[in-house]
């Protein structure tokens, strides 16, 4: 879902800067009042932030006969609210920019668009709506992430089609376009970030309980093992 | 082997083969270049004319790139087991009385 470094003309680019900034910048403050108002859920974050640092790294082979990365972003999105995500996935973004040329700082606020705010907010709206239905930890999370997933690629094809509409069917042209190449290479990477992010969480009750329960990740504290269970 | 393992076991499983069968099936031939660089391709086959306006400050050689990618992961990866360890130890901490019956269970 990067988009690459110049292939954004420059008013699409300052537009989705300043599109994403703001959410950054609250994302920002989202982080440090978390630290603050409960210094105990300071490892989970950094947990959440480690995992899409992970998972965008890792370029997976798809069907497709391209490959592509998952983003991660779904899990910090489900813990901690998607405000956090907008900010450690765009550090995420910043790093791989900087380092690996992979996406750009011109294109920054794009990719940070696409995959620190939509993704976020589709995993957590998916979450919470898998919730109210009755679903349970595992399958809410499986969707939240792996929609997330998609829903991140499938905003990158839009802002490319945005900026290169095709010249016979246009924008929506385009959008089918790109979509092809990335929202369908994407589907079992998707599937698989959602088996990834379940994983991690079924760890993650494992070892902490107790915070997961006061984030309002589990509603009730039946997982913790009982003792005599052994 | 407790039925938890076994399905976080089933969930890497599961993964490995998602990734592994493109591999197998579509053929050593494929290259499996990344999606983000067939949108570039994409771009400049639909307008040829088209020049980045804006080139990467740093840009690393691709098996440079490929190690940095490693090490990304492997950061992130080293960070995330610590954090596993830390959390698990605190659990185990703040609850010595059930550290002895909790141990049996970890074992099974």
């Amino acid at each position: 879902m990067h988009i690459a470094e110049g292939y954004l003309p420059p008013l699409h680019a300052a537009a989705w800067t300043v599109a994403a900034a703001p959410f950054v910048v609250h994302g920002a403050r989202a982080v440090v009042r978390q630290v603050r108002e409960d210094p105990d859920t300071k490892l989970l974050l950094g947990a959440a932030g480690a995992f899409a640092f992970v998972l965008s790294a890792l370029k997976i082979p798809s069907v497709t006969g391209s490959s592509s990365h998952p983003t991660g972003t779904g899990l910090g999105a489900i813990l901690f609210r998607p405000p956090v995500m907008a900010l450690l996935g765009t550090i995420v973004l910043l790093f791989q920019a900087l380092l690996i040329a992979h996406g750009g700082i011109t294109t920054l606020g794009a990719n940070a668009f696409s995959m620190a705010i939509v993704g976020p907010w589709v995993a957590y709206g998916v979450f919470v709506l898998v919730g109210k239905l009755g679903g349970g930890l595992s399958v809410g999370v499986f969707l939240a992430a792996s929609l997330a997933d998609l829903a991140t690629y499938s905003t990158t094809s839009v802002q490319l089609a945005l900026a290169y509409p095709d010249a016979a069917s246009g924008v929506l042209g385009s959008i089918v376009k790109f979509g092809a190449i990335f929202s369908i290479t994407q589907i079992p990477l998707a599937v698989c970030e959602g088996l990834l992010t379940v994983l991690i969480v079924r760890l993650l009750v494992k070892v902490s309980p107790a915070e997961l329960l006061r984030l309002g990740v589990l509603r009730r504290p039946a997982t913790t093992p009982a003792p005599q269970e052994a | 082997m407790s039925r938890s393992a076994l399905v976080n076991w089933l969930l890497v499983l599961a993964v490995v083969v998602i990734a592994a069968v493109p591999l197998v099936f579509i053929g050593s031939d494929t290259e499996f270049g990344g999606a983000d660089g067939l949108a570039v391709e994409q771009i400049e086959a639909d307008h040829p004319g088209y020049e980045p306006w804006f080139t990467p400050v740093f840009q690393p050689e691709a098996e440079t790139a490929s190690t940095l990618f490693a090490l990304q992961a492997a950061v992130g990866a080293g960070f995330l087991g610590y954090l596993f360890g830390t959390l698990n130890t605190r659990r185990r901490l703040a609850r010595p009385a059930a550290v002895a019956d909790a141990q049996p269970d970890d074992r099974a």
